[in-house]
């Protein structure tokens, strides 16, 4: 059971490529992180894997525990068990953050079958306070006028929810204090499982602190070009990417 | 369930008769109204209150008032509005159906026909004083000539009911034309809700509804108006509303427009004293080939005052709406605070939204803004919620009825909200399924 990207490549609709030739396998069970510097295509690919329209994809595949994901549609492959947290989360106005969740579980359901309200809200309430969100948040809009921090958490509630197989979290650290760091990271260590694959995509060796990967990737110009143990995070920390670079450009 | 129907004369072609119980004076308004009917010529292309309408849509003629009450007892069991109203009443036809009560003493909520017996010279004192200036006068005239029934509330000073009126007001019968009047006054510093519910005995038969509306918020009083237009989508609807609002007092009025084939709003609020507030709402959720034509005047007649507007269209398949607001500033309304906001959103590329947002300050030190947007739903929302799972359909109607959400909650009562949502809910169903 795996998340299985080969060779994938994928331009932006102008043409521009983005994704060079990226291959990954995250099996169920493990944590994986990719780092790398701006502009690597490290926000593409947790997009292009989504099934975000903005990107075309050239050549390569990606596989759901053997089924081809770009057979799937947007909504198809998150109730296939893919999840994205976004970056940049939208905002949703007018709708509650308790009717969003309950209406992406909802499209889980077999047609004609009811959420059971009650069980809902007993876990959703336990989500959030395992994350320190104040139950106020239920009722507000979905990321509306919500802090950095706030939605960051929001995207980790809505992963705790919907239990998906593989989960991709696009720069989830960024704009977080310690703090919130601290409780976006157990979170997502009250996710990891057995059944279950993370893939984390992070410029900084600070979120790693706390979600201890089982591998590390670093990608540049659209390639992953070395993967290591948890090790190499620690190596890219003292030294930066300016040594990874010139490696990129010796193998290229 | 056949429609026992015994139809009189076109309602174009004759004065229609008064009934023999109605007051003197009532049968005299009805008569001058139908002479005013007959010398107001029909609104023609290029009138500016009409710009962008539909002028087609007024060919009223063939339809007639009913002298039955349609499917009588089904109509009552589906007249299903708030758990549990304070007042209700439900109307076919312009015939009561069925009345119920537990409203605190001293309230006159009646029939408006009973009213006219019983209170004679109060609801005279109220009814129709002032001619609409937003274009259907010749329309208003039909009503003030047909009109016999409707709801007459009168909440005497200090009274606050709690809890909601529920009025519903059905067409039965092919060509049927109804002409519901609801008449409201709040005296010093009282409270009241009321909602009308206009609905269709079904979906084939074509109906018209000409409504009036006189609401008169006292001093200091609280006085809110909800219309739920959901009539059958073979039905034109023209309904002007005229409310009052009198010093330190605040009015809502709110409009959710589902149905008709054609609806014409016409809302004017008349800001009569310092400290008073009016918020005029609305939310329209077009489709196929409904049109939506609103036309707004906030009257600020007195100094201190603040009105509201916030008008929101979801825009569906070939639908159109007409927006014209106008924010008239006395001279003299120094201190004036108006708003109007319309806003559309484009659910299909076929849609079409005409915004004539307007302004006229005759006075100083006022905050006045207005104005109109019209947008599509973003693409990286939609690809939000679909990373969530929920298919691209329900995401954008999710996306819609947020939107109309915002105008929704201004109701500041939960259980009225939820009344208003199941009915935008109904629409979004019937919308989803592909119904006509």
């Amino acid at each position: 059971m795996s998340l299985v990207i080969k060779d994938l490549c994928a331009t932006l609709e102008d043409g521009t490529e983005i994704l060079k030739g990226v291959s990954l396998e995250i099996p169920a069970g493990e944590v994986h992180a990719i780092m790398g510097p701006n502009g690597s295509g490290k926000s593409t690919l947790s997009k292009v894997i989504a099934g975000h329209e903005g990107y075309v994809v050239t050549s390569g595949s990606v596989t759901l525990d053997g089924e081809d994901v770009f057979e799937m549609s947007i909504d198809e492959r998150s109730r296939a068990g893919i999840f994205l947290a976004f970056q940049y989360p939208s905002e949703v106005p007018g709708v509650s953050n308790a009717n969003f969740i309950r209406a992406a579980l909802q499209s889980r359901l077999p047609k004609g079958e009811e959420l059971d309200a009650v069980g809902y809200y007993k876990s959703l309430y336990a989500k959030m306070d395992l994350l320190e969100m104040d139950r106020k948040f239920t009722a507000r809009s979905v990321n509306e006028g919500f802090s950095g921090g706030e939605k960051k958490r929001n995207e980790i509630l809505q992963m705790m929810m919907l239990e998906p197989t593989y989960c991709i979290l696009d720069e989830t650290d960024s704009g977080l204090d310690i703090d919130a760091l601290k409780i976006v990271a157990k979170g997502v260590n009250a996710m990891r499982s057995p059944a279950r694959g993370i893939l984390m995509i992070t410029h900084y060796q600070r979120l790693l602190d706390y979600i201890a990967p089982d591998y590390v990737h670093v990608m540049a110009a659209g390639k992953i070009v070395r993967s290591g143990g948890p090790e190499l995070a620690l190596e890219l920390e003292k030294n930066g990417y300016d040594f990874l670079k010139e490696e990129a450009l010796v193998t290229a | 369930m056949p429609a026992v129907l015994d139809q009189t004369a076109s309602l174009l072609e004759s004065a229609p008769e008064t009934p023999a119980a109605f007051p003197a004076w009532f049968a005299e308004r009805r008569r001058a109204a139908w002479q005013r009917f007959l010398e107001i010529p029909t609104p023609k292309r290029g009138d500016e209150p009409w710009r962008f309408s539909s002028i087609k849509q007024l060919d009223f003629s063939g339809f007639a008032t009913a002298s039955g009450n349609g499917t009588g007892n089904a109509l009552v069991k589906d007249s299903v509005g708030l758990e549990a109203p304070v007042a209700k009443f439900v109307f076919a036809n312009d015939v009561l159906l069925h009345a119920e009560s537990k409203l605190p003493e001293g309230v006159i909520c009646l029939p408006l026909e009973q009213a006219l017996v019983s209170h004679g010279d109060l609801v005279r004192e109220h009814f129709m004083l002032r001619d609409t200036r937003l274009g259907s006068g010749k329309w208003t005239a039909l009503h003030e000539a047909n009109v016999s029934n409707g709801l007459f509330v009168h909440v005497p000073a200090g009274v606050e009911v709690e809890g909601t009126i529920e009025v519903f007001h059905w067409i039965a019968g092919d060509m049927t034309a109804v002409f519901p009047h609801t008449l409201i006054i709040t005296g010093a510093n009282a409270k009241v809700r009321v909602v009308d519910y206009f609905r269709s005995a079904n979906d084939s038969d074509a109906g018209l509804a000409i409504a009036v509306n006189d609401l008169n918020a006292g001093p200091g009083s609280k006085l809110d108006y909800i219309a739920i237009q959901a009539f059958n989508e073979k039905t034109k609807v023209i309904q002007v509303n005229e409310t009052g609002v009198a010093k330190d007092a605040s009015a809502i009025g709110f409009i959710l427009n589902t149905g008709a084939v054609w609806a014409r709003n016409e809302s004017l609020s008349r800001l009569d004293g310092e400290g008073s507030r009016s918020d005029m709402l609305s939310v329209s959720v077009p489709a196929r080939e409904q049109e939506y034509d609103q036309r707004t005047f906030q009257h600020h007649v007195s100094p201190g005052a603040y009105s509201d507007l916030l008008y929101k269209n979801s825009l569906y398949d070939e639908s159109r709406t007409i927006f014209s607001g106008l924010i008239f500033v006395d001279e003299g309304a120094h201190r004036t605070d108006a708003y109007q906001t319309c806003r559309n959103l484009f659910m299909s590329d076929e849609a079409e939204a005409n915004s004539m947002p307007g302004l006229e300050i005759n006075a100083d030190d006022v905050k006045c803004s207005h104005g109109s947007t019209s947008c599509q739903i973003s693409e990286e929302e939609i690809f939000y919620l679909r990373a969530r799972g929920i298919d691209p359909v329900r995401a954008r109607q999710l996306i819609a009825r947020g939107f109309s959400v915002e105008v929704i909650e201004r109701l500041k009562d939960e259980k009225v909200e939820e009344m208003v949502l199941r009915f935008l809910d109904d629409k979004f169903a019937h919308i989803a399924s592909g119904g006509a």
